[in-house]
């Protein structure tokens, strides 16, 4: 009987698969696995190939639905409530703080694994070819999960969350033509109130993972039909080499091993790893939770999330159009548009392209890293000096001019010096305004004191 | 990766039967009308569901209830060039040295972080992105693109009242702004 039942659920299968022939029926019959190929090419399997980093978001995003779902039995959306139902998880629910710390950590890292995937990929020119509209659903679900990190900053309704979606939400008044409208969709009204709090929580909690799931479908489908990851030229060699003999065919000269057991249990053994990191981070230092909510007191500095630190630099610098609309739109139309820009004969799989590439990248990340913090500094002292330096001309068109025309110029010097193709080209760019990024980020974090003053960070 | 060819061939479709109703013609006039039409129709269904779904989420319409004129006060507790804070109104109410008072929003017209009032400075300044306004509201120091935002004050009976109903805002401080006692 037991046996019957059994038997129904494996179809037929073996119990425990011991031959190559079992490990694939086990493969194609199984509903998780199905998804799977039931082989693979070897050479992708080494770990500094991918990092694991998409499998790797995918077991951070199980963790968030699980974290979350059960912090949806113990919240209540409504202002002043939240804060109190927030402390109530901490002190009275069991694993409340644990549970709670596990999910802000999940959040946090999952925003940084996002990150590293999108450099892992770009790096390796994994979108080019059948890969091309999987990188634009990548972009889209970094997006996606983006948001869903920024609404649920808003949920425990302390001065930190109050403030940092009074901020971010004012930012959207400065759209053109339809600001007003759009800051009032977000916040369920004129002014951030309870209004606001049912926004955020039904876009963080139903709508936001809905859509994350289907497009990480998509995603998931689109690297099966691409023929899984792109395929690493041989290991022997140096770059240059490699990539010429690897040609845009590499995969079918590959050796292919069993997914089961090569694949998974390297998967089941990252996935292991990643819930360890986050349980000790989350049992470790949980999340944390600030004073409640005060509508009438803006704390010194008010902060927006790490991650977008960097736009709120920006909003420093530049005139708010330019800061929130102009910029944000251009790096995203750049981003999405990437596999189109680039030529599309290129061999994947190869680091930075080739050695000539590699050594571009590493130019423009240096050029950055030096022209930045100076940059910054420079215009910090500027604008505190001088009242008119932020309008649309002084804080808008001009910097901008100067910005892109510097690095347009500084990319074609590198262009023609080391005799760049297109790609590697498009990749010292996008390394150059990536690394000024980052370190606008890395200022925003930790080198803004009260009045979002210049201040060292062990100072503050 | 190389593409393989597909192993399974589609099944030989019949060719297109000959079902024509007689005096029909089989791609016609009418038939370029009819999914003219059905497109139409289709797009006015998806115009329909997406005006639905715009209108759901257009912020909900607030009773403008009695409450509305805030009572802040007898004329004589405000002294000349003085700011007091009305945190349920969220305003200022500003009396300048001329005895005319200015009801100014609280909130910086920047990113609408809450502006303290800096009695010993004589200005309000901006926690969030160190902008400055002077009593009048008016912009001492940027990223703030105008003035803070006022409400229209009313005096009646000897009492102070302020019109929270509507903010308004302004590009320059011009005494039209001020009501005078």
């Amino acid at each position: 009987m037991l046996r019957r039942v059994w038997q129904s659920i494996v179809l037929r299968g073996p119990v425990v698969p011991r031959t190559d022939r079992d490990r694939a029926f086990v493969t194609v019959h199984t509903l998780l696995l199905h998804l799977r190929p039931v082989k693979v090419p070897a050479r992708t399997l080494r770990f500094t190939h991918t990092f694991g980093l998409g499998g790797s978001s995918l077991v951070l995003i199980s963790i968030l639905a699980a974290t979350g779902i059960l912090q949806m039995l113990a919240y209540q959306p409504v202002p002043v409530v939240a804060y109190d139902s927030i402390l109530s998880i901490e002190n009275n629910v069991g694993f409340g703080p644990l549970v709670r710390g596990v999910h802000y950590w999940s959040a946090n890292l999952l925003v940084v694994v996002l990150l590293l995937h999108a450099a892992r990929v770009f790096f390796t020119g994994g979108y080019h070819g059948a890969r091309q509209f999987n990188w634009v659903i990548g972009v889209s679900l970094l997006v996606i999960v983006l948001a869903n990190a920024f609404t649920g900053y808003l949920l425990p309704w302390d001065q930190l969350s109050y403030w940092a979606i009074t901020i971010s939400t004012g930012m959207l008044a400065y759209v053109p033509w339809i600001g007003t409208a759009l800051q009032h969709v977000a916040r369920g009204g004129a002014e951030i109130g309870a209004d606001t709090l049912i926004v955020f929580y039904t876009v963080h909690t139903s709508i936001v993972p809905t859509l994350l799931v289907g497009f990480m479908a998509f995603h998931f489908w689109r690297v099966r039909k691409a023929g899984g990851v792109v395929v690493p030229p041989p290991a022997s060699g140096d770059l240059e080499e490699a990539g010429l003999k690897a040609g845009p065919t590499s995969g079918t000269a590959a050796e292919k091993v069993l997914f089961l057991p090569h694949l998974l249990m390297r998967e089941v053994a990252l996935a292991l790893a990643i819930t360890a990191v986050v349980v000790v981070l989350g049992a470790a230092f949980g999340a944390p939770l600030g004073a409640p909510a005060n509508p009438g007191m803006s704390p010194n500095p008010a902060k927006a999330p790490w991650y977008f630190m960097g736009f709120q630099e920006l909003l420093v610098h530049f005139h708010p159009v330019v800061a929130i609309v102009v910029i944000p739109l251009a790096g995203a139309a750049v981003l999405l548009l990437l596999p189109y820009l680039s030529d599309d004969d290129e061999p994947a799989g190869a680091w930075f392209l080739s050695v000539r590439g590699y050594r571009a990248a590493g130019m423009a990340a240096l050029c950055a890293l030096a022209v930045t913090p100076i940059a910054v500094v420079t215009h910090d002292f500027v604008y505190r000096t001088w009242p008119g330096a932020t309008t649309w001309l002084t804080g808008g068109v001009l910097p901008l001019a100067v910005i892109v025309g510097a690095s347009y110029a500084f990319v074609g010097v590198l262009r023609s010096r080391l005799t760049l193709t297109r790609n590697e080209t498009i990749q010292a760019a996008v390394v150059l305004g990536g690394t000024a990024f980052a370190l606008l980020t890395a200022v925003g974090i930790w080198f803004r004191g009260p009045g979002m003053s210049l201040v060292w960070p062990w100072a503050r | 990766m190389t593409r393989r060819k597909s192993r399974i061939t589609p099944p030989e479709l019949p060719a297109p039967s000959a079902a024509v109703l007689p005096g029909e013609q089989p791609s016609g006039e009418r038939r370029r009308f009819v999914v003219r039409l059905a497109v139409m129709l289709g797009l006015a269904g998806l115009a329909e569901s997406a005006w639905v779904a715009a209108s759901f989420l257009r912020p909900r319409q607030r009773d403008a209830g009695a409450a509305s004129l805030f009572v802040a006060g007898p004329l004589e507790r405000f002294e000349p060039a003085s700011v007091t804070a009305f945190p349920s109104g969220r305003f200022y109410l500003v009396r300048l040295k001329d005895g005319g008072f200015l009801a100014l929003h609280r909130e910086c017209t920047h990113l609408g972080c809450t502006v303290p009032w800096d009695a010993a400075q004589g200005r309000f300044v901006c926690p969030c992105h160190a902008s400055a306004f002077d009593i009048t509201g008016q912009v001492l120091n940027t990223p703030a693109p105008r003035p803070l935002d006022y409400f229209v004050v009313r005096i009646e009976n000897g009492l102070v009242k302020v019109d929270t109903r509507q903010k308004l805002s302004r590009t320059a401080f011009d005494p039209s702004q001020v009501t005078v006692a």
